[in-house]
């Protein structure tokens, strides 16, 4: 009897602190969106978080593009040939490309490299007081460490994702081109055949959603930190591997909503 | 100097105060006037509920219950806004510096007051140098980074962040903690001048004897979230209470138990 009183006791525990911590965290994501729209503006904060964002993701973000359309080519090639449909290669890259591997690489790659350095850096000024000091400069925290960052992600995942669809397609191409002995012409127009505004659009409209997860992540783990290096270290973990899991998350139900019928 | 200034409004007034973090009271029932220009010293051991009482005032932690007046406005009952005016009218110096470490010396100095729009960013690098020169470091140090300096000098741009907006009100959370001595007595003697210079009124908290003996005017003893001492900082050494000559004298025996468990 005690053993079961005390299973129930542990879930309903387990429960509320779960409903209590998803609350937290909306009600922060809610704080930071707001203060995005009022000012003052950070300005400089926001380019340099763009830029970390953006720019110095292009050479990881890229490569990760131009292999994952390669390797697409290859293995649509091996599965189709038995088939006689290899002219379908180019429809399946550029749509596994703009509609899922696109949004979904660059954000694991950008959650890696920029959510875990968002939360190891305001983790870091957590535990050192600086986020407190910032407050004794009337300075607001949320205003100046977390709506720039948010913003930055949502422009500059996007922008990303532009760049990894047309590599992804380039690496197919190139796969296709060189080693099976397509026609580059016959493959650029299946391709442009093949793929819709639609498939782009929804491809960015994730890409925004991550950018803002990922961001909204590394912010909220690094502001909640407490106690040291230890827990800047666990803020970090955390903040990449909950940022990942929901990416992928929302990366089922956006595709459920716009591409199931 | 008299505790009972009934004739001027004390700058700060806190009355029973109580903050607790789960089931342990940090703050149990603080009451405390702060005469306007005094230096005040708040001594106390690790855990005794000094930082958690400055930040209460400063706004960064809100109390259980009680109440904190900073000239008669009651702090905790202000609008957001209010709040930020207040906050904005008080200097922070840090224990570890908590300069911002992305930035250079020059940018946290003048981050105050770029904040309230009193600088533009051409004329801050210049404002810097003259405030800089103020805890007597050269101009030059303003374009270096915060980990590029020592320790001293960490907290000498702590304190020239500190009083740039020349704040009317001063905390000092831990001035000399990590200095060496004579460092820590050239930090001292930096925050008397500048607190007389500001005309400013100060709270200090510390555990460092020689320390409280240089900056304050006053002093108190926080043990268990209580106050359980108050009177003349030049008396600290010979206060006849039994948790202040242990405290001072640095005794195992006495009042004050070390919780080693909690």
């Amino acid at each position: 009897m005690d053993m079961v009183l005390d299973l129930v006791a542990r879930t309903g525990r387990a429960t509320l602190s779960l409903i209590r911590s998803a609350g937290a965290l909306a009600l922060f994501a809610l704080a930071g969106l707001s203060h995005i729209m009022r000012p003052p503006f950070y300005g400089r904060v926001f380019i340099r978080t763009f830029m970390e964002t953006g720019f110095f993701s292009l050479p990881v973000v890229a490569l990760t593009a131009l292999f994952s359309g390669g390797v697409i080519a290859l293995q649509s090639y091996t599965g189709f040939a038995q088939y006689h449909a290899q002219s379908a290669i180019a429809g399946i890259v550029v749509l596994a490309v703009t509609r899922e591997l696109g949004p979904v690489l660059a954000g694991l790659m950008v959650a890696g490299r920029v959510g875990a350095a968002m939360a190891a850096q305001i983790g870091t000024m957590r535990v050192t007081d600086q986020i407190d000091a910032l407050s004794t400069l009337s300075t607001n925290p949320m205003k100046y460490l977390v709506a720039p960052r948010l913003l930055a992600g949502m422009i500059a995942l996007p922008l990303l994702v532009l760049v990894a669809d047309v590599l992804g397609v380039a690496g197919g191409f190139t796969v296709a081109v060189v080693k099976l002995g397509f026609s580059p012409t016959a493959y650029i127009t299946a391709t442009m055949n093949s793929v819709k505004v639609m498939d782009v659009t929804v491809g960015l409209v994730k890409a925004a959603l991550f950018g803002f997860l990922i961001a909204l992540m590394g912010c909220y783990y690094g502001y909640n930190s407490k106690g040291g290096a230890e827990g800047v270290g666990s803020a970090t973990t955390s903040a990449v591997v909950v940022a990942s899991i929901l990416l992928l998350a929302f990366d089922y139900l956006i595709t459920d909503l716009f591409f199931s019928q | 100097m008299d505790q009972s200034m009934t004739s001027a409004p004390p700058k700060i007034r806190i009355r029973d105060l109580h903050k607790s973090f789960g089931d342990k009271k940090v703050l149990d029932g603080i009451s405390l006037d702060v005469p306007k220009g005094t230096s005040f010293v708040i001594i106390g051991g690790s855990g005794s509920g000094k930082s958690v009482l400055l930040r209460c005032i400063l706004g960064l932690m809100t109390p259980d219950s009680g109440s904190i007046e900073i000239d008669g406005e009651d702090v905790l009952a202000a609008s957001a806004r209010r709040r930020d005016q207040l906050r904005s009218e008080i200097g922070m110096l840090f224990q570890n510096g908590a300069l911002f470490d992305s930035l250079p010396v020059w940018e946290n100095v003048t981050f105050g007051l770029l904040a309230l729009n009193k600088l533009t960013r051409t004329t801050a690098r210049a404002k810097a140098g003259a405030i800089l020169e103020q805890v007597g470091l050269a101009p030059s140090v303003g374009d270096l980074f915060p980990s590029e300096l020592s320790g001293g000098m960490q907290k000498r741009v702590g304190l020239a962040r500190a009083i740039a907006a020349q704040p009317n009100i001063l905390f000092f959370d831990e001035p000399t903690t990590g200095l060496d001595p004579i460092m820590g007595a050239v930090i001292d003697g930096l925050i008397v001048d500048c607190v007389k210079k500001l005309g400013s009124t100060a709270i200090a908290i510390t555990h460092d004897m020689a320390s409280a003996q240089r900056i304050g005017d006053e002093a108190a003893m926080l043990y268990k979230g209580r106050l359980v001492w108050q009177g003349a900082a030049a008396s600290l050494m010979h206060s006849g209470n039994d948790y202040v000559d242990q405290f001072t004298h640095g005794r195992r025996e006495g009042p004050i138990t070390m919780e080693l468990r909690r």
